[in-house]
């Protein structure tokens, strides 16, 4: 049977010990870095691969550019098509819950 | 047949492209009919076509803003979209999202947690599948009882009216959402998003899953609303996510971008598929995707906790998802057909008698 006195020590030592953990876990998570092979590839796919490897940064922001843009793009392409259908993509009824 | 398939050039691995294109479409016409970014489905179906998952979260996620974007413009056009209520929800979205990151990354140092979040997410969306049919049971009680004494249905009447208690809550400032037809005070959008932003931060998933049935049940918007409003948040925090999982490293925007090219396609028909189905029939069919979700994740559990199983219940769990992805997909495709060759009759009846 443990004394009150040795559980309260083992639990502030559990306690100390903790930080310790969780610093090592981060550690240990922030070293993993993924490298893109940009050896098989030519033009842009091979720009873009070095991008990657250089600067993430650059990376993200080309995406954030990229994705919104090609979206509007491609959305007002596909409205443009489904109004010469003949849909009236400018109202509806809104009367309901 | 090598020209179906394409060398990813981050994540290194030849994928099916068609697959993408055939995901995105379905995506997109899930994510502009319910308001959601639908990470849920397109995370297995881009791990099935090949992608390591570090590389299928990030992907989900950069393509997700594009979607949005396009159901956003469109349910805008049709009135579905309070700005106002969406911009105060941001700010509560996003500090619960991070709150919720921090929580899951301390968790995670801790120990195995995966048991623990996935069993939260379970109860979640019990919860909400729960609160959809309950909802619909009672609007439909409602319905008979007025027919049954010669009342007029009243159009405006929901089952669960949690939201007008939460509206008497007058704590300053209150606002008026003129769109939504709401007047409340600010400090309940507030916390609503930002509980629903901890919780998707805490699950890992974009939110729109969590936060279209709080929008309805907890704020009180109309259905139509709670979709086109819950489309521009997802539009914003997907395009943090973006950022984000860019800034890590692991997205892949050439599948992001080849996706695109049919979620921009199904965004627009899932979007203008809402102006023919009323606001509880989005609610049911909102109802099926939730309980499909949460069996996803019984399987998972159970393939998790027993190694004998495990292989079976990984494959059950990713079949159901993407059965369940196809079926809903053609639900709304089957209602935008049935909902424009109406239109066009009605316009072609209307000019015939001019």
């Amino acid at each position: 049977m443990l004394t009150r006195s040795t559980r309260l020590r083992q639990l502030g030592i559990l306690l100390l010990l903790i930080p310790t953990q969780l610093l090592a876990a981060a550690g240990k998570a922030e070293a993993i870095v993924i490298v893109a092979d940009s050896r098989s590839f030519t033009g842009w796919k091979a720009w873009w691969t070095n991008l990657y490897n250089e600067s993430h940064f650059l990376f993200a922001l080309a995406t954030i550019v990229i994705i919104p843009t090609l979206g509007v793009i491609l959305g007002t392409l596909t409205g443009l098509l489904l109004s010469r259908i003949g849909i009236d993509l400018r109202s509806r009824e809104l009367a309901e819950h | 047949m090598d020209w179906l398939y394409a060398l990813m050039p981050i994540a290194g691995v030849e994928i099916f492209w068609p697959g993408l294109i055939i995901l995105g479409l379905g995506v997109g016409m899930i994510g502009g009919f319910f308001g959601m970014g639908g990470g849920w489905m397109v995370t297995p179906g881009l791990n099935i076509l090949g992608f390591p998952m570090a590389f299928a979260i990030g992907t989900d996620i950069a393509q997700m803003a594009g979607p949005a974007l396009i159901s956003t413009a469109r349910h805008t056009r049709f009135g579905n979209v309070d700005y106002k209520l969406g911009l105060i929800m941001v700010a509560g979205t996003v500090g619960g999202f991070e709150a919720g990151a921090q929580l899951i990354m301390w968790l995670e140092r801790m120990g195995k947690v995966d048991f623990y979040v996935r069993a939260t997410y379970l109860v979640l969306l019990t919860l909400i599948a729960w609160l959809v049919f309950t909802d619909v049971s009672r609007k439909m009680r409602k319905d008979r009882e007025a027919r049954a004494a010669g009342k007029a249905l009243d159009k405006l009447s929901t089952g669960i009216e949690w939201h007008k208690r939460l509206h008497n809550i007058r704590i300053p400032p209150v606002v008026h959402f003129q769109r939504a037809g709401i007047r409340c005070s600010a400090w309940l959008p507030i916390s609503v998003s930002f509980l629903t932003g901890l919780l998707a931060g805490v699950m890992g998933i974009g939110g729109g899953l969590i936060r279209m049935p709080a929008l309805i049940y907890l704020i009180g918007c109309p259905t139509h609303l709670a979709v086109g409003t819950d489309l521009f948040e997802v539009a914003i925090s997907g395009l943090y996510g973006a950022a984000s999982y860019s800034y890590k490293g692991r997205t892949e925007l050439m599948a992001a971008v080849i996706m695109l090219m049919g979620a921009s396609v199904g965004a627009q028909i899932g979007s203008v598929a809402t102006k023919y189905v009323k606001g509880y029939g989005i609610r049911i069919f909102f109802g099926f995707a939730v309980v499909g979700c949460a069996v996803s994740i019984v399987f998972k559990l159970i393939a998790a906790a027993s190694p004998v199983l495990r292989a079976f219940f990984d494959k059950a769990a990713t079949v159901l998802i993407l059965g369940l992805v196809t079926s809903l997909s053609l639900y709304i495709f089957t209602r935008f057909l049935l909902g424009v060759r109406e239109e066009l009759a009605a316009k072609r009846m209307y000019r015939a008698s001019v």
